[in-house]
């Protein structure tokens, strides 16, 4: 249940959709990866990095005026904005430079949505003295000017890409186009649990480091695993992250939360596994957003980085399992979520967070106060100030 | 036998060799497109190897991912595609290829979209995003190259320069009309120079498959055809055909058309040239 097959596939989903040229690059990541698995040197640097320079383990905190205002459940926040550079991001990125650097690569490239990828990836590059350049839709560099001035202060090249809807599919086009003519010397670190086969995989065991503290964490705070677990879904690497160690606990429910943008009923949103259907994109056959001759369909979220009209393919296998249950928020409720976080916790959440956060409050309700559950938090909102800002201010009932 | 076969095997008895080239269908238009087709043909072309556009062509360059884009613009549909290579079967015999991404097929249904191929008398296909093993692989079904046989169409496989010897052999065991050889690591998009490597990578092509040799990717100019032309089978060219077709919106397409047909003579006598 928890591994790919051979192909890397998780049930239908996943496999490798990609241009010839980089099928030997997939298979020395795969193979390179296969031997890292059980060499305890690999993942003493990894556990090296992730405590000394990101500061994990992150706190699990209990949200207490969150968790009295709706009588519920007890609400733990996974504190992963308190990595460092701000989101989860960087626990994929130091495990694939790592990986980088055993391949003898000396040039990184990633795409970027919120730009939080994009800064994870240029700190690590920046760490190990690697060359880096990030892909970024023109409309994402609107949406995030601050973190566009990181990448670039951390010695980055952030491309611009102009083509479709200037997000991040189109941004993930132009990496892969540069990785297919780069690719002797250049790894691409996805920034997703997305991609051609082995990505997903790799990239949900680095994430993993989220939920083995989280179940650690609330063990030790609760005496007992959590009764829900609650995270954003866009690509879905802080959902797999948090989700996968807990797979096997039965009783444990799992809730992905994606963005339903201005309502899926207007079909501007980006709810690939609420309201997409299965086809290939950027590498792997899982849910996505097309039309009716199988075109793909560009993606609506007020948060950049949700705003992808594909998923991992593991999520894909989830839904059809029913193992996790998938829904959407749309842009309105992750605002008043956004809003109502600050003013009570003091923690300005990312906007993708908030996503996470607003199905939270439909979900209390329907909790008892002996129960519990871990939200994701997967990254902070200070990036986002500037775009929700004026949002806010013209919905007035919030501040 | 399929019209690809019988192209290489009469070509390989007269030492010749193919000429290959590229359109998007529907752009700018679909009658424009049945047009420019007819005029490639007119002017030495031997195989025809047409687009179906596709929103998110990650193989391409600019240039075709222009293309693509007028073409969607323009209202250009799978339906629409297989119509305008049914109505180009009507009135030649040469083979023709279609080109498209993966998703389109399989959102229409494999095995359907096979069968109207078939029916509109396209003789083979070409998906830059299906390498080998997803070719043989089922997402529910047999595997597209199985299939494709089973309807009389060849599913040609592309190789690259880091594409290692066992897998060459691999590609080269299915027995494909020909394999598509990417002269370089890199998108679709016309080049100056081609690569340093092509002659040493098609060399090691050759030692490993039996199978008919296209090279495609880069090629421009009919000095580069003459320099690789001794090391293939047929050359394939995309990018600066699509270049000429940008010009009809100004130029008209009775104009672009002469230009064409000289490029493609210019071609044709490069490749005749022993």
């Amino acid at each position: 249940m928890t591994e790919p097959d051979g192909r890397g596939r998780f049930g239908p989903y996943g496999g490798r959709y990609v241009p010839e040229t980089v099928i030997p690059a997939l298979d020395e990541l795969e193979e390179t990866y296969q031997s890292v698995k059980s060499d305890p040197s690999f993942w003493e640097d990894f556990q090296y990095y992730l405590t000394r320079f990101s500061g994990r383990p992150t706190p699990l905190y209990l949200a207490r005026r969150l968790t009295e205002k709706y009588g519920g459940a007890r609400v733990y926040l996974k504190r992963e904005d308190l990595n460092h550079t701000g989101a989860h991001k960087i626990n994929n990125t130091l495990g694939q430079i790592l990986l980088a650097r055993r391949m003898g690569k000396e040039r990184i490239i990633a795409e970027t949505g919120a730009g939080q990828h994009g800064v994870a990836t240029a700190t690590v590059a920046a760490m190990f003295g690697l060359s880096a350049v990030v892909y970024m839709g023109e409309e994402d560099m609107r949406r995030q000017a601050l973190n566009v001035f990181r990448m670039r202060l951390l010695g980055a090249e952030v491309r611009a890409v102009k083509s479709g809807s200037r997000t991040l599919k189109d941004a993930t086009n132009e990496a892969i186009r540069d990785w297919v003519t780069n690719v002797r010397k250049t790894h691409y670190i996805i920034g997703s649990v997305v991609g051609p086969h082995p990505y997903p995989t790799l990239v949900r065991d680095f994430q993993s480091v989220i939920g083995q503290e989280a179940r650690r964490q609330h063990q030790e705070m609760e005496g007992r695993l959590p009764d829900y677990l609650l995270a954003c879904v866009g690509g879905g690497s802080n959902a797999m992250g948090l989700f996968h160690p807990f797979l096997k606990d039965g009783e444990v429910k799992m809730i992905g939360v994606e963005a339903a943008g201005e309502g899926i009923e207007t079909g501007r949103h980006a709810a690939s596994l609420t309201a997409g259907s299965p086809g290939v994109l950027h590498g792997a056959l899982s849910y996505l957003l097309q039309d009716d001759d199988g075109q793909i369909l560009p993606a609506h979220s007020l948060s950049a980085g949700l705003d992808y009209p594909g998923v991992g393919p593991e999520h894909a296998y989830f839904k059809d399992t029913g193992r996790v249950t998938y829904v959407a928020v749309t842009d309105g409720e992750a605002l008043a979520a956004f809003a109502e976080l600050a003013r009570l916790e003091g923690i300005l959440p990312a906007l993708e967070s908030a996503h996470a956060l607003a199905y939270l409050k439909k979900l209390l309700p329907q909790t008892r106060p002996d129960q519990s559950i871990i939200v994701n938090l997967s990254g902070r909102g200070d990036k986002d100030v500037e775009a929700v800002w004026p949002r806010l201010e013209e919905r007035g009932d919030l501040l | 036998m399929n019209r690809i076969h019988k192209l290489f095997s009469r070509l390989a008895a007269g030492q010749g060799k193919a000429l290959i080239l590229y359109l998007m269908a529907g752009d700018p238009d679909p009658e424009s497109s049945l047009e420019i087709a007819l005029t490639l043909l007119g002017a030495g072309a031997d195989l025809l190897e047409i687009g179906l556009p596709f929103s998110d062509p990650l193989a391409d360059g600019p240039v075709i991912q222009a293309a693509a884009q007028r073409a969607l613009a323009a209202g250009t549909r799978v339906e629409k595609v297989l119509a305008l290579m049914g109505r180009l079967r009507e009135m030649t015999a040469a083979p023709q290829v279609l080109l498209s991404y993966y998703n389109p097929i399989l959102h229409y249904g494999e095995k359907r979209f096979l069968e109207a191929a078939a029916q509109a008398g396209v003789d083979g296909l070409i998906i830059p995003d299906l390498p080998l093993e997803e070719s043989e692989v089922a997402t529910g079904g047999p595997g597209m190259r199985s299939l494709a046989r089973a309807n009389g169409l060849e599913l040609i496989p592309l190789v690259a320069p880091t594409t290692p010897d066992g897998r060459l052999a691999e590609v080269g065991k299915r027995e494909p009309a020909f394999t598509y050889a990417v002269s370089l690591t890199g998108v679709t998009g016309a080049r100056v120079e081609l690569s340093p490597d092509l002659e040493t990578f098609l060399k090691r092509l050759r030692r490993h498959s039996r199978v008919p040799v296209a090279v495609g990717f880069g090629l421009s100019r009919p000095e580069q055809v003459s320099r690789v032309r001794d090391l293939v089978d047929g050359v394939i060219i995309g990018s600066r055909i699509v270049q000429e077709i940008e010009g009809i919106p100004q130029q008209g397409l009775e104009t672009v058309k002469e230009k064409l047909a000289i490029l493609v003579r210019g071609f044709r006598r490069a490749l005749d040239r022993s």
